[in-house]
């Protein structure tokens, strides 16, 4: 296909929101597998096209890298399949391509998680590669060395970047000294630093069985997984103690960053604080976002800012809980001219927001779509796995999907009008603008950035 | 805090998953297809592995077909058939069917126009009622046409004004295509875009949107029988209208290569991208279609390919290396080939280094190996094709609003596994020839110096 336009962007914020939109999820049967070492994976087993999903993700991510080390994590995701066992990369990589398989790993904040796809008939090569990658993993120096080149490309690239400017800016803004105001990808400085020594403890360090949470989706019994299960995490230490990042408050409290880049169109972020995953308003924050901007074409926001004045491709909002913080944040981006309408915009609906709540049909309009469209995001295998590794992460229980869309369903207009009070404050929202903005006044200094 | 995006590895993947988007095994999605007597083609796609159904329709327009001086109206029309009908209110389209738990969206290329919703299976009724009312009825007043226009000027921005390599790519198809088209963004030049009224959009749907000239699809948890008797109901009674016959101006002889230099103060790393005119599934030597996807995997699918080795590994030239052939249009195909050049190493060596890499690929070309390996994982990509709800609808629809057949999208397996070295080495020779060519590079320009 040519350069496709879609009618609306992907997702719109830097910051990823709430993993899971959801709903009568009875067609769904998760099966908890524990092998004979005692490691344990859900499975939904679907043999309606021969291949296997795996997804898993051991707690603590970015976050957990040391001051000084940032992009730790993120060096070990590039270099785990990039030569393992008796294998160098060439090598290693040569065997994925000719059994077709996908395997690669990634870093999060709060995570280190890895995904493997592979056709049935290549099943057992496939978890031996994911096997070696993760218990045998080289971390050979010409390795080392070409994907740190890769990494401060990357980190070039994302130094011009209006969105990844204003992530930044954003959490350095929210988080400070924080390992959450800290870059997961490093900067130049702080990669060229990593030493061998460092990757090759890393392993040891952070792949542990009492961080580990598994979901496997597709061709595969129970009774087949097991032993995979033991030859790929069963000889992983078994502990690694909970993981030691503190709580922060983030520090937003209705500042205007701008940054100035010469680009037409200001790219703006803006957050206050949020609510946890654990908090008992979540659903109900949850619910009230969805309808306010979170809902794509339907929201409010998308109403006044795009629909009614043409000020934005796309704007909208996401509840963002990490483990150990939490934000409330969204995204615009508008041509320089307009870009303090924009902001005006989103203000007045903020502490509209607060002030109202929703109107009867929004709340309702809301349920039925956040009920009834959970399965339509679920559309393969790795994506189901990916639920059934997010759930566990969540603690949200094995019996979640039968669970969930009661949560969603209880929720009332004296729910959110309290939830509104409670959250919403547009005298905290704190608005990040990139570009050259006309009508919109710095009221903080712009931190300084680190390539 | 953003979620960590590796540069190399995902791009590669990239690559091949694209591969897939064109594909598939021996019955690969089994579609069932049949007319209906106004001349609507319709497909059906069954996967019963969950109660969800996605509609699309696939209208055989696209910018391509942009009338003189109004580029960026197919898109436009696209964004205003969600603006009302004579029953639907502006934006309760995509209300109502967020409101019954499911998302819709669509998008616009140079050959079609597609629109598509994703729904619990038993609200396949209600989508297939809203999208025949707007095949026929599209009712768009003055004041929301207003607003859009401004919207897709801001898409514009946010897709390419804001984007330097975006830029250079426009600025590449408008070089590589003399007279074509495909030379002109489907989003539109801005002065243009600012020009489009509603008269150009009504005119433009009654030209082109018609159910003789589209095609449905519906693949999910449906059986054929029920969408012969929803499409019966809903779409039979639209009458059949004549449309224009798509016949575009045809590219001059090319007689001289062309380079372009974009310097921006907003690029870190220089990048060169070169882009080769290419026959296509359906136009030109369309006998090298097939071999020309082998020789794009010999090239780049996967670190063991021939350019990453070379380039990335073995030499150390590159950060990245890339080969792209794109042979689902209408009309012409393009090869791409590119890449980043290590910190050190002059734009204009890397650009040596591919050409010999292609001079060698024309003096000794492929081996008998290669050609297995690359055949061996495009046929695998097809396995994997199945393994998402949308894949299917996807790969059919591009086929046929380009005028392939389903037969050639189910035996593409076949057609791969067919192609032998010597039709690889013909290819090559077909497609490499540098007046075909556009050379871009991508530099960073002097930066003001602070004092």
């Amino acid at each position: 296909m040519r350069a496709l336009i879609r009618f609306i962007a992907a997702p719109l914020l830097l910051i990823l929101v709430a993993a899971f939109a959801p709903s009568a999820i009875a067609a769904v049967a998760i099966e908890r597998v524990v092998s004979a070492k005692g490691v344990e994976a859900w499975l939904v087993r679907d043999a309606s096209v021969p291949v296997i999903s795996v997804q898993f993700a051991f707690r603590g991510g970015s976050a957990l890298d040391p001051v000084g080390k940032e992009g730790l994590s993120n060096l070990v995701a590039g270099l785990l399949d990039e030569g393992a066992g008796n294998l160098d990369s060439q090598a290693f990589q040569r065997r994925i391509e000719d059994n077709s398989v996908s395997l690669s790993f990634d870093s999060s904040v709060d995570s280190f998680s890895g995904s493997l796809r592979t056709l049935k008939r290549n099943e057992a090569t496939a978890f031996d590669l994911l096997r070696l990658a993760l218990n045998e993993p080289r971390f050979d120096a010409p390795a080392i060395e070409k994907v740190k080149t890769q990494t401060r490309a990357w980190l070039s690239g994302a130094a011009e970047n209006p969105r990844r400017i204003a992530g930044r800016v954003l959490s350095i803004a929210a988080f400070g000294e924080h390992p959450y105001g800290r870059p997961g990808e490093g900067t130049r400085a702080t990669v060229e630093r990593l030493t061998r020594d460092d990757l090759t403890a890393f392993p040891k360090q952070r792949f542990a069985r009492d961080r580990l949470v598994i979901g496997v989706v597709g061709d595969i019994t129970a009774a087949d997984l097991r032993p995979r299960l033991d030859a790929v995490f069963g000889d992983l230490p078994a502990s690694a103690g909970p993981v030691a990042v503190a709580d922060v408050a983030p520090a937003l409290n209705g500042q205007v960053f701008v940054i100035d880049k010469k680009i037409p169109q200001s790219v703006v972020n803006f957050a206050q604080g949020g609510l946890s995953r654990q908090d008992p308003d979540y659903y109900i924050a949850y619910v009230m976002n969805q309808a306010f901007g979170g809902g794509g074409l339907t929201s409010r926001l998308m109403e006044e800012v795009r629909e009614k004045r043409g000020l934005a491709y796309g704007v909208s909002t996401g509840l963002a809980p990490y483990d150990h913080s939490a934000l409330y944040s969204g995204s615009v981006a508008t041509q320089n001219d307009r870009v303090g309408e924009s902001i005006d915009i989103i203000r007045k609906e903020w502490a509209n927001l607060r002030a109202n709540g929703l109107t009867d049909a929004e709340l309702a309009d809301a349920k039925t779509y956040l009920t009834g469209s959970f399965l339509t995001n679920i559309d393969s295998t790795g994506r189901m796995a990916s639920l059934l590794v997010g759930i566990q992460l969540e603690n949200l229980g094995i019996d979640y999907l039968d669970r969930r869309n009661g949560f969603i369903e209880a929720v009332t207009m004296a729910d959110v009008r309290r939830v509104a009070q409670r959250l919403v404050d547009p005298a905290k929202l704190t608005f990040i603008v990139v570009g050259q903005p006309r009508g919109v006044a710095a009221t903080a200094p712009t931190p300084n950035l680190e390539d | 805090m953003n979620p960590r995006t590796f540069p190399m590895r995902a791009a590669l993947l990239t690559a091949v998953l694209l591969l897939v988007a064109g594909t598939a095994r021996a019955a690969v999605f089994d579609p069932k297809t049949f007319d209906l007597p106004n001349g609507l083609k319709v497909v059906v796609i069954e996967n019963h592995r969950l109660p969800v159904v996605t509609q699309m329709v696939w209208y055989k327009v696209g910018a391509a077909d942009d009338p003189a001086g109004k580029s960026g109206l197919a898109h436009f029309l696209e964004h205003l058939m969600f603006r009302g009908t004579g029953e639907i209110a502006p934006g309760e389209f995509s209300r109502i069917v967020a409101r019954n738990g499911g998302r819709d969206n669509a998008f616009t290329s140079w050959d079609y126009t597609a629109y598509h919703q994703t729904v619990a299976a038993d609200r396949l009724e209600l989508v297939m009622k809203l999208e025949s009312d707007r095949m026929a009825n599209l009712s768009i007043t003055e004041n929301v046409v207003a607003p859009e226009r401004e919207v897709i000027i801001e898409e514009r921005r946010s897709r390419t004004d804001n984007n330097p390599a975006s830029l250079l790519n426009e600025q590449m198809n408008a070089s590589l295509f003399l007279n074509h088209p495909y030379r002109i963004p489907v989003i539109g030049w801005q002065h243009e875009m600012a020009t489009l009224t509603q008269a150009d959009a009504l005119d433009f749907y009654r030209r082109h949107y018609a159910p003789n000239n589209a095609i449905l699809i519906v693949s999910g948890d449906v059986t054929v029988d029920q969408v012969r008797a929803l499409a019966a109901k809903y779409y039979a009674p639209i009458p059949r209208r004549d449309v224009v016959k798509r016949a575009r101006l045809r590219e001059p002889l090319h007689v001289a290569s062309r380079r372009l230099v974009l310097e921006s103060e907003r690029v870190r790393e220089p990048r060169l991208t070169r882009e080769y005119l290419a026959p296509s599934y359906t136009t030109g030597d369309t006998q090298h279609a097939y071999a020309l996807q082998v020789l794009e995997t010999i090239l780049s699918g996967g670190a063991t390919s021939r350019l990453h080795r070379k380039l990335v590994e073995e030499d150390k030239m590159a950060v990245s290396v890339y080969a792209s052939y794109e042979p689902s249009a209408l009309d012409y195909g393009t090869f791409a080939i590119g890449g980043q050049p290590r910190g050190d190493v002059a734009l204009v060596k890397l650009e040596e280094a591919i050409d010999l890499e292609i001079a060698r690929l024309l003096k000794d070309g492929v081996t008998a190996e290669e050609v297995a390996r690359a055949k061996n994982q495009l046929v695998s990509s097809a396995d994997y094709a199945r393994d998402s709800l949308r894949r299917g609808a996807m790969s059919i629809g591009t086929a046929l609003a380009i005028g392939m057949s389903v037969e050639q999208v189910e035996t593409w397996p076949q057609r791969i596994g067919a192609v032998t070295p010597e039709q690889v080495n013909a290819a090559a020779r077909n497609v490499f020839n540098i007046v075909n060519s556009v050379t871009g590079a991508l530099v960073p320009a002097p930066r003001p110096s602070r004092s």
